[in-house]
């Protein structure tokens, strides 16, 4: 891809590998996606009182090109569908996806012709939120989830496959147990 | 529009520094919830351990998303999970599908399922959403013993239905809501 894939694999890409994940996890700005109810959780929690802003997210882009994660919160119509693809394919790599309730995530209680049962089919999810809605303590948690993971991404193609060499996966500890006061 | 309009409008943001902070300190003041907020289920248990779930399949005909599967079995003399003819076998709740709707709990004729304040329910995949009996029953509280064993209370389920309380309280287990037996 970049420079990255050149440099030899060793102490110093591992470090520069969390520098940068710590730098973008830190500044993860989202792409709103509201397209039901969840939407209004999703506002709630970009308002002061969640403030999604203390976790580096500082306001909802509606320009997939300023944004790395699209929020699709609500159902996803098989119409909706191709426009929620183009609006993915415009954002910049690096970019990830949460797929916000139960509708987002599987169809939920739509388990009909008009709604795609889970967006999965559409983008590649990397983290499931359920809830219907979800509270914006959820959504925090499942942003809090996300970061953990992107801590943890490897940076290129031959430190992807040492990783799935060693079969690492990021554990999903709940964040008022991770981040409780000691 | 006066001259000391603009002077004004900063007298709304001054003040707001001698204000109260909005903000809920989610992560690290922990998860609060309201007592009865829906959150996710729990399978709960009689008071020496056996389960009260007799796999009747109520909440899975009650459930509108489909989220429930539950298959039941018979207890037999040499293994007995629950008081009575049948038990839940398995047990399987769908979380990208559960609305959290309560539908369930009402249907429930023996109590057995209920919802706790837990929420952080957040997953990177489909698998590990969809929880099973182990992940959905409750913790063995003291006195609890883990089923399959015989019937503690009484010799009849009727004994665990009608007067399990006074059977507790006389055989000496500990009582789930104030804690400590006589």
């Amino acid at each position: 891809m970049g420079l990255e894939e050149r440099l030899p694999n060793g102490i110093l890409l591992a470090s520069l590998e969390k520098l940068v994940n710590w730098g973008r996890k830190n500044s993860l700005w989202p792409a709103t996606f509201g397209l039901a109810c969840c939407a209004i959780e999703m506002m709630t929690t970009g308002a002061p009182r969640y403030d999604i802003a203390r976790f580096g997210m500082e306001r909802f882009a509606a320009t997939p090109r300023q944004a790395d994660l699209m929020i699709v919160a609500g159902r996803v119509t098989n119409k909706m569908a191709p426009v929620l693809r183009q609006i993915y394919d415009q954002m910049a790599e690096p970019k990830w996806v949460l797929a916000m309730g139960v509708c987002a995530s599987s169809g939920g209680m739509f388990n009909n012709y008009a709604v795609v049962q889970g967006v999965d089919h559409v983008v590649p999810v990397d983290i499931y939120l359920p809830g219907c809605p979800p509270r914006p303590e959820m959504l925090l948690d499942a942003i809090l989830k996300l970061h953990a993971k992107i801590q943890d991404e490897p940076i290129n193609a031959k430190r992807a496959a040492l990783k799935l060499e060693r079969g690492d996966r990021t554990p999903m500890i709940p964040s008022s147990v991770k981040y409780a006061k000691k | 529009m006066g001259i000391f309009d603009p002077i004004k409008g900063f007298g709304v943001t001054f003040s707001t520094m001698f204000k109260k902070v909005v903000t809920e300190e989610y992560p690290e003041a922990g998860a609060p919830a309201a007592p009865r907020y829906h959150g996710r289920h729990q399978l709960n248990r009689h008071p020496d351990g056996l389960e009260k779930c007799v796999g009747c399949e109520l909440c899975a005909w009650a459930c509108p998303a489909d989220a429930i599967f539950v298959e039941g079995a018979d207890n037999t003399e040499e293994a007995r999970y629950s008081p009575g003819e049948r038990y839940g076998a398995d047990y399987q709740i769908n979380y990208l599908r559960c609305i959290g709707c309560g539908l369930c709990i009402e249907a429930c004729p023996t109590r057995s399922l209920t919802m706790i304040n837990e929420y952080e329910l957040a997953n990177d995949n489909r698998q590990d959403l969809i929880w099973t009996k182990e992940d959905l029953l409750a913790p063995l509280l003291r006195g609890m013993e883990q089923p399959p064993h015989p019937m503690r209370l009484g010799d009849t389920e009727q004994d665990y239905y009608v007067d399990a309380p006074r059977l507790a309280r006389k055989w000496g287990y500990p009582d789930p809501v104030k804690g400590e037996a006589k």
